[in-house]
Order: C-alpha cells, then sequence, then structure tokens
C-alpha cells in the first residue's frame, strides 16, 4: 500500500509540472486555435537554463534565480511565438511555423550543450528526505506538489476571479465580439502566450532535478501537455488542471503496477475519453466541439 | 441635423466574394434608422464592417467625422460604436455581472451624467439583476437578448449597432425587446436597426432604408414608407 502511496505522490508531482506546462498550450488554443508546437522546446529552454545555472547544486537563491530567468526567456519566446503565428492566417501553416521553431530551437539547444543526458540536482536545502506513511520520500517532490497547488490556486483566481481572467475567458469564448468592446484582443493574446510559455520554462527549471534535461525531452512532454489538453478540454483552466492530475496519476501509478504498459495506458486514457466525451472532461463553455 | 454616421461607397465581402457592392449610407445624430433587406442582402455584413469587425475592400466609414473604413473593431468601439451582434453573442462562460463589467467604458469626452452604469441597466432590467451571478449559457434567450443590448449600452456608445434584435425570440420576448428599445429611442440614442420583423422595425424607426444584393436601394421615413404598400412589397416580398 505504502508503495503506491509514494507511486501517487510522484503522479501528484508530475501532474503538478504537467498542469504548469499545459495551461499555456490550452489556453492559446482555445483563443487562437494555434497549436504552439514549439512549447515543448521552450520547456526545453527551462531545463538547460537549470543546467546552465544550477547544474552541481547550489543554493536556493541561485534555483531561484534560474526560474527566474527561464521565466524571462519564456516570456520572450512565447511573445515572438505570438507576434509570428499572429502574422499568418491559416492554422496549418502557424502549426507549420511553430514545429520550425521547435526544431530550430531544440538543435540550438544541442549545439550549445550537447546530447549527454544533464542531470540537475536539487537545491541543497530541499534535497534530503522525509518519512511519509513509513517510506522516505524526497522532500523536492513535495514542494513541486505544493508549487502546483498554490499555481492551480492562484491560475484559478486570476482566471476565474479577475477582470483580467473574465477578458481571458470571454476571448477564448468569442474573440471578435471582445474586440467589438473596445479591447485589444491582440494584447490579450500575447500576454497569455507569453505567461504560458513563461510557466512552461518555469516547470523546465522545477522538473530538472526529476526528469534532467536532454535532447528529446521536449517532445515528450510536448506529447503530453497535448494528451493532457484532449483529456481536459480545450481553453479551459479547470480541464488542463483535471487532465494534467489524471495524466500524472495514470503515468505513475501504471509504472508501478504495470510498468510494461504505462506509457500505453496514457493513450488509452486519451482514447477513452475521446470516445466518451469528445470535447474532453471540462472544456471551455461555449466552445463547440467542431466537426 | 449633422450624420453621425457616413458611409460612401463601401465594398466589401468574404474571402474575395462581393457582398457590398458600394454603399451609401448615413445616420443622422438622434436618429433611429432600420436597415431593412430579404436575407442575403449583406445588412448583418454592412453592420459588421461598419463595427470593424470586416475589413471592408473600399470605400468610406466616417463616424463623427473620424474616418474608421479599415479600423480594427477595438479602435472603432472606443470611437463610439457599440453592436449587439445577430444571435446575441453573449460570453456563455462569464456571469451576467462579468459579462457587463468587461464591457464598461466611460463616454468619450466630456463627463455625461446620463452615462450608462451597471446600476442603471439593472434599474432598466431588472430581470438581469435577479440573473446577475447567472452564466450566459443559463440565460433564457430573452435575457440573453437584454444582457447584450445592456454590454452594448455600458460601452456609452454614440452608434449602436441592433442586428435583428427580435430573432429567435417568442413574441411576448420580442415585445419586451420593442419596449426597451423605445425607452432608449426616448432618450434619443442614434442607432442602426437591422431587422426582419417589419412591424418591429416600423415601431422603432424614424427612418428607412432598404438594402438589395449589396446597395441602398430606398431611403426615406418610415410613415413614407408604410403608405407605399407596393414599393414595400416589391423591395422585401412583403405586403
Amino acid at each position: 500500500m505504502a508503495t503506491y502511496l509514494v507511486s501517487m505522490l510522484n503522479g501528484l508531482a508530475m501532474g503538478s509540472l504537467l498542469f504548469a506546462i499545459a495551461l499555456g498550450l490550452s489556453l492559446v488554443f482555445g483563443m487562437m486555435d494555434v497549436l504552439n508546437l514549439a512549447h515543448g522546446a521552450v520547456y526545453l529552454v527551462g531545463a538547460y537554463v537549470a543546467v546552465a545555472l544550477v547544474a552541481d547544486g547550489g543554493g536556493l537563491a541561485v534555483f531561484v534565480l534560474a526560474v527566474l530567468a527561464a521565466a524571462a526567456a519564456g516570456a520572450v519566446l512565447g511573445g515572438g511565438l505570438a507576434a509570428l503565428t499572429r502574422a499568418i492566417p491559416h492554422h496549418l501553416d502557424q502549426a507549420l511555423l511553430t514545429l520550425g521553431v521547435a526544431l530550430t530551437v531544440a538543435e540550438l539547444l544541442s549545439v550549445a550543450f550537447g546530447n549527454e543526458v544533464h542531470s540537475i540536482a536539487a537545491p541543497a536545502a530541499v534535497a534530503g528526505s522525509v518519512t511519509v506513511a513509513g517510506e522516505t520520500y524526497p522532500v523536492y517532490r513535495l514542494l513541486v506538489i505544493g508549487f502546483g497547488m498554490v499555481l492551480a490556486v492562484a491560475v484559478y483566481v486570476l482566471v476565474e476571479r479577475s477582470q483580467l481572467g473574465s477578458v481571458i475567458r470571454a476571448t477564448v469564448a468569442d474573440r471578435p465580439m471582445v474586440s467589438a468592446l473596445g479591447i485589444n484582443t491582440g494584447r490579450v493574446l500575447v500576454g497569455v502566450f507569453g505567461a504560458g510559455a513563461a510557466l512552461a520554462a518555469v516547470a523546465g527549471v522545477l522538473a530538472g532535478p526529476i526528469l534532467g534535461a536532454q535532447p528529446g525531452l521536449d517532445e515528450r512532454v510536448l506529447l503530453l501537455a497535448l494528451v493532457v489538453v484532449v483529456i481536459g478540454g480545450l481553453g479551459s483552466v479547470r480541464g488542463a488542471l483535471l487532465g494534467a492530475l489524471v495524466i500524472g496519476q495514470v503515468q505513475a501509478v501504471g509504472a508501478a503496477l504495470v510498468p510494461e504498459y504505462a506509457s500505453f495506458l496514457i493513450f488509452a486514457a486519451m482514447a477513452l475519453v475521446l470516445l466518451l466525451r469528445p470535447a474532453g472532461l471540462l472544456p471551455a463553455a461555449g466552445t463547440a466541439v467542431r466537426v | 441635423m449633422t450624420d453621425l454616421l457616413t458611409v460612401r461607397g463601401l465594398r466589401g465581402g468574404y474571402a474575395g466574394t462581393t457582398v457590398l457592392d458600394g454603399v451609401d449610407f448615413t445616420v443622422p445624430a438622434g436618429t433611429l434608422v432600420a436597415l431593412l433587406g430579404r436575407n442575403g442582402a449583406g445588412k448583418t455584413t454592412f453592420v459588421h464592417a461598419v463595427m470593424g469587425m470586416l475589413k471592408p475592400y473600399a470605400g468610406s466609414i466616417r463616424i463623427g467625422g473620424d474616418e474608421l473604413a479599415g479600423a480594427p473593431a477595438h479602435i472603432v468601439a472606443r470611437n463610439g460604436v457599440a453592436i449587439v451582434p445577430q444571435g446575441r453573442r453573449v460570453f456563455a462562460p462569464l456571469t451576467v455581472e462579468e459579462n457587463l463589467r468587461i464591457a464598461a467604458r466611460r463616454p468619450a469626452g466630456a463627463q455625461a451624467p446620463n452615462a450608462w452604469t451597471a446600476t442603471r441597466i439593472y434599474e432598466l432590467m431588472p430581470r438581469l439583476a435577479e440573473r446577475r451571478t447567472h452564466r450566459g449559457d443559463q440565460l433564457s434567450g430573452g435575457e440573453q437578448q437584454m444582457l447584450a443590448i445592456g454590454r452594448a449600452l455600458l460601452q456609452n456608445p454614440r452608434l449602436l449597432l441592433l442586428d435583428e434584435p427580435s430573432d429567435g425570440l417568442a413574441p411576448t420576448v420580442v415585445d419586451q425587446v420593442a419596449e426597451l428599445l423605445e425607452t432608449l429611442r426616448g432618450e434619443g440614442i442614434t442607432a442602426v436597426l437591422v431587422e426582419q420583423d417589419l412591424h418591429l422595425a416600423f415601431r422603432l424607426a424614424d427612418e428607412v432604408a432598404v438594402m438589395q444584393k449589396g446597395r441602398i436601394v430606398h431611403r426615406g421615413t418610415t410613415a413614407d414608407f408604410r403608405r407605399d404598400r407596393g414599393r414595400a412589397h416589391t423591395l422585401l416580398g412583403v405586403g
């Protein structure tokens, strides 16, 4: 039983990271139908920021610095991607463009950091373990779970309770109508794109001590984030949270129970959701399934 | 009276097709002009072009002297134009209160004592006050129409574009919407009313314009238009 507790905690930590990654992807897709295939590359930029700054461990201050640097890099990348995709009207072209950016960024990272697997140490102050129900568990992962909870509450308050959140939800539902109210939706879009990319890059730093950094990680993370968005429903904060928690659990508990089928289980879960609820578990209201 | 809206030679459409084929149209300040015409005549396209939701191919759209043809919708809105769109398009995931709050805009220029506020909207439409915590997709069609009108008013526009406010509503609800619009007319709003329901259009409009194949083919007072049943029949296919 205690083994499953550890798996469930691992799943929660993974779910927290996936929520941070998938949120931006989901909101941007909901707002402008742009599937940002460079989202995984933005995550990887964050992971390599961690490699550059805190690879061998170090103080908490350096780690926080890495988080801030990754957030800044992510925001700049996201803003740039928003500007690029806005100038191009067709969805397929936008997808190709972001794919091109993803490949370029991944190649540049590979040139700069090499192709080996980098591991990243958790900050010394939180690198230890605690005993949870008789099992030792890394403090750092508990902090990642805490981060996920704080992020979920903060995003909920921002999106569901603030004026800016109303504008974001309305833009997801009917962007031309928001423009007709005198709101520059282009700026809303750049802001959400930038903030979402910043979160993905921050997740890259935070996931560093768990997943490390290596070429190809961007594609794995992008795929997981896409599954989260499909399961949760496009353009929905609650959907992204639920999807991330489900995938985190399916992955971690699946790996503990039936390790040989673990990766298959994620897509089985997605197929099941698509069969039963094609729009996802908690899609944004007013976003009909377009056939 | 001076024209608040002056449209000259407006051409536009979707993806290269021509829907608006040289529209000339004016709305004097303080006047409610009904824009009539059969389905597909280009009325909604015209309204979208004026609002900046559709970029015209050519022509001029002046609002209070400012040239706004081709300007994006948010700039047109900030110049004092608001729309009650066809199908209402209230924001489904937002509550009534949120729908109104994101639309609120102070009137341009000097302070206006009669500026629309959420409080005034709720006084005018008590039903919305009762439903203020309900989401847009939990409202009835009539309530959504009230909300769409309230949302537009809260922008304190100089020019209001009403695109088929009676569409899809039960007759008793159409009456309520008509009473509301009559109240607004009494306050001297300037508006374009696109409407299939001729009774509603005649009840509200000072003047009538008829659009056919993307052009204005008739313009006159409502009284004059109602007198000539033959013309109404020829233009609209109704008696």
